[in-house]
Parts: C-alpha cells; structure tokens; sequence
C-alpha cells in the first residue's frame, strides 16, 4: 500500500524528520466530504510513490497533531517540504489542484 | 492536465445535491454524456445530521445518503468536475459553462446548484471561517467535542445546530436575535431539557475577536429598553442565519425572482431554451431533498427530450 496512516506517534518520523515533500489528509470517518476526498489522496498516493509520503491522519484518534495545526475544519489538506508546512487547503479538494501543488514543491 | 474542453457533453449539471446528482442519473442512464460541475458533492443534504423524510429509506445520515446518490450517478455515467461554475454563455445553439481554469461545451444545461448559507456580514468573518467559524455544525462540529461554542440563530437550522452540538461540546450558547426560537417542537423541548445549552434572546452578535482563530464573540442584548454588550469566551462560532440564492454570476437572460431564485415552469424549464433548473435554487416551494431528487430528474428528461428535438448537434458530434 502507497498510502501512508499518519498518527500522533509517526508525525515526527514520518513529516517533520522527511527530508521531501508529504501531503496529509486530515479527516474523520463522521465527516461526509472526506469520503470523496479519500479516493483522490489514495489514487495520488499511488501515483508520487518514491517522489512524495501521501496518506490520511484520522483527526479524532490524532488529537495531539490537529490541534497543532488547528484543524477545525475537514477535509483540510496540507502539503509540507522538508518539514515545514508549506500549503494548507480547506474543503474538498480535486485531484488536479492537488497534483499542480505537490508538482510545484517538488 | 485532463481537459474537459476536447470532450463535448449534452448535458452540464451545475451542482452536486439532491437535484444535480438525480438529474446527472437520469441524464446518463438516457445515454446522454454527462458532466457535474460542483466544489463539493452532497449539498445542504450532505450537511444534514439525520434524515428521516426520505421515502423508503427509513432513519439515514445526510452524508451516507448524498454518497449513496453520487455513487449510483457515476455507475451511470456521470463525470465529475470538482470546482465551481463562475459563468455560462450562449454562443448559437450552444452553451459554454465557464469554470475558473477551462470552458466545457454542452447542449443542454441543468442548473442546480442549491442555496448558500446567509453571512453574519460582519467584517471580519471571512478571517475566522476555518479558523472557529463555521456554516455547517455536522461538518466541522466533531472537533468541537468538549468546547465551548455559540450557534448564531434561533430558527430551525440554529436549533439544530444547538441540539447536534450540545451532545458534543462543553457549552453552547444558542443566541437568537428573537424573543423566542422558532421550529419544531420537538427539538425545542431537546434544547430546553438539556443543561449545556444556554438561550440567550433578543441578542444580536457584533464582533468575533481572537488571534488566528476564535476566542470570544462580542453580543449585544435587549434587557428591557437597555442594549448591553457582553463578551462570551467561546472557542468556535456557527452560523445558522438562513440561506440565500446566489445566482449573481449567473448571465441575464436567465430569469429570477426577486430572491435570486431561478424562474421555472412545471417542467422545469427556464426562459431559456436548452437551461433546465431543478431543486433548491429554483422558485419552487417546498425545499426537501425528496423534491429536489423529483425535481433534478425531470430537468434531465426534460433535457433528453430537448436534445433529441436538436438533432444538428447530436449528429454533428459524433461520440466517442
């Protein structure tokens, strides 16, 4: 599987230690736009495979990382490079903005 | 980059709720090609916490239901554009939907692109939407559990916003611009019965203040022939103060009612030959998701009938 689980425990490894670009898709299995956004993040997960980390971090079990980027809103999506936030989209998010702004980091 | 621009499609629905994702069903299981254009799929449906009016299908949730809709649109058929119309032109016998990066050709047009949340108009509220502030209590209330939140409206879709969020947070307080909340009286006696929700009446909200996102709101209430302002710490803000019909982008030959309400016969069609309208943004009545469903696949029969009576186009094409 290309999609990664980000969690609380592997932010740090996963995210802010990596050294290229990751996208994470905050969501919540509650939150009905999420379930569009879903399908989109995992085909895109597939397609960066050893260029960028995509995957999806369940904000209801991850508490510690949404609060940190004060996610009160989903889908929220951000993009990071090297650690650092870079791009931050609210709502539901078409596959072809997001492959123009991981492409644009990367 | 996909580009819808090469492909030429018979219809276009403008919109992703009950009537768009009906008319995109019946329009594509007719055979006809079939695009839908929306930011967000489900609409105000999609945002509703339980729905227990749709025939046959007993108690289900406004998400599960819009996505069982969606689903069955795209076995059909259905292509999915996720962004927003931003203009439509006639040019001869056909029809150009603008979006913000391309122009995608169509026959016949179904608009059904809902209502829009009313704003606080308050100048700062677009500075705190995402960041506290919110038009939708399923969306986002979840990340609400144990905070305090206020819920500006004291109508129907205030109170069940007060009642949906007062199971989850901390605090609401419902602050309603009226002596007393009006819709159905049995979320009223939920609200009343439950001691997280406070009612605070005849209260209007003036200000929103905090550094990134929500920290307090400023209100003013009427005690007696006396206005005080008081301030509420609350970490977000929901508002419920009705719908609007935002149909401005729209070109003018297609007409409205005083609302901005799309002008349409029993058979939903417009002014305009080849632009059907169905559901919500529509002037029609009743605004329930099972009209709207009704509504959106007689626009796409009705567009099938249209298109079959323009053979020019449907021969000249030559589909894929």
């Amino acid at each position: 599987m290309s999609e990664i689980i980000f969690t609380d425990q592997n932010f740090e490894q996963e995210v802010f230690k990596n050294p290229g670009v990751a996208l994470v898709d905050f969501y919540a299995s509650w939150c009905g736009p999420c379930k569009i956004q879903g399908p989109i993040v995992e085909q895109l997960a597939v397609e960066y495979v050893g260029k960028a980390k995509i995957g999806k971090l369940d904000v209801d079990a991850n508490n510690q990382i949404a609060s940190q980027f004060q996610v009160m809103s989903i889908p929220t999506i951000i993009i990071f490079k090297n650690g650092q936030p870079k791009e931050r989209l609210v709502g539901l998010q078409a596959t072809e903005k997001l492959r123009a702004k991981l492409d644009e980091l990367l | 980059m996909v580009s819808h621009l090469l492909k030429n499609y018979e219809v276009v629905v403008i919109g992703g709720g009950a009537a768009g994702l009906s008319a995109a069903l019946y329009s594509a299981r007719r055979g006809l090609t079939t695009i839908l254009i929306s930011p967000e799929i489900g609409g105000q449906a999609g945002t509703t916490f339980e729905i227990e009016n749709y025939p046959g299908r007993g108690f289900v949730t406004g998400p599960e239901l819009m996505m069982d809709f969606k689903l069955q649109a795209e076995a059909s058929g259905t292509e999915f554009l996720l962004t927003e119309a931003v203009g439509l032109e006639k040019i001869d016998q056909q029809f150009l939907v603008k979006t913000p990066t391309e122009n995608i050709p169509a026959v016949a047009v179904i608009l059904a692109f809902g209502l829009t949340p009313r704003k606080l108009n308050l100048p700062e509220e677009n500075n705190f939407l995402n960041k506290g502030l919110s038009y939708c209590a399923t969306c986002d209330g979840p990340l609400f559990k144990n905070k305090i939140v206020a819920v500006i409206g004291g109508g129907p879709a205030g109170l069940e916003a007060a009642e949906y969020l007062g199971r989850l947070a901390a605090k609401v307080y419902l602050i309603a611009r009226a002596d007393k909340l009006t819709g159905e009286e049995v979320i009223k006696e939920k609200i009343t019965a439950n001691s997280k929700i406070e009612i605070i009446y005849q209260t209007e909200i003036k200000q929103i203040i905090g550094e990134g996102q929500v920290e307090q709101i400023v209100i003013s209430k009427k005690v007696g022939e006396q206005i005080e302002e008081q301030v509420l710490k609350v970490n977000g803000v929901f508002v419920k103060v009705g719908y609007l019909a935002n149909s401005t982008w729209l070109p003018d030959f297609i007409a409205r009612d005083e609302k901005g309400q799309i002008i349409t016969n029993k058979d939903t069609e417009t002014n305009c030959p080849g632009v059907f309208a169905a559901g919500d943004i529509t002037d029609i009545d009743y605004k329930q998701i099972v009209i709207s469903a009704g509504e959106g696949a007689k626009a796409a029969l009705r567009a099938y009938q249209y298109i079959q009576k323009t053979p020019r186009l449907g021969t000249d094409w030559g589909k894929k």
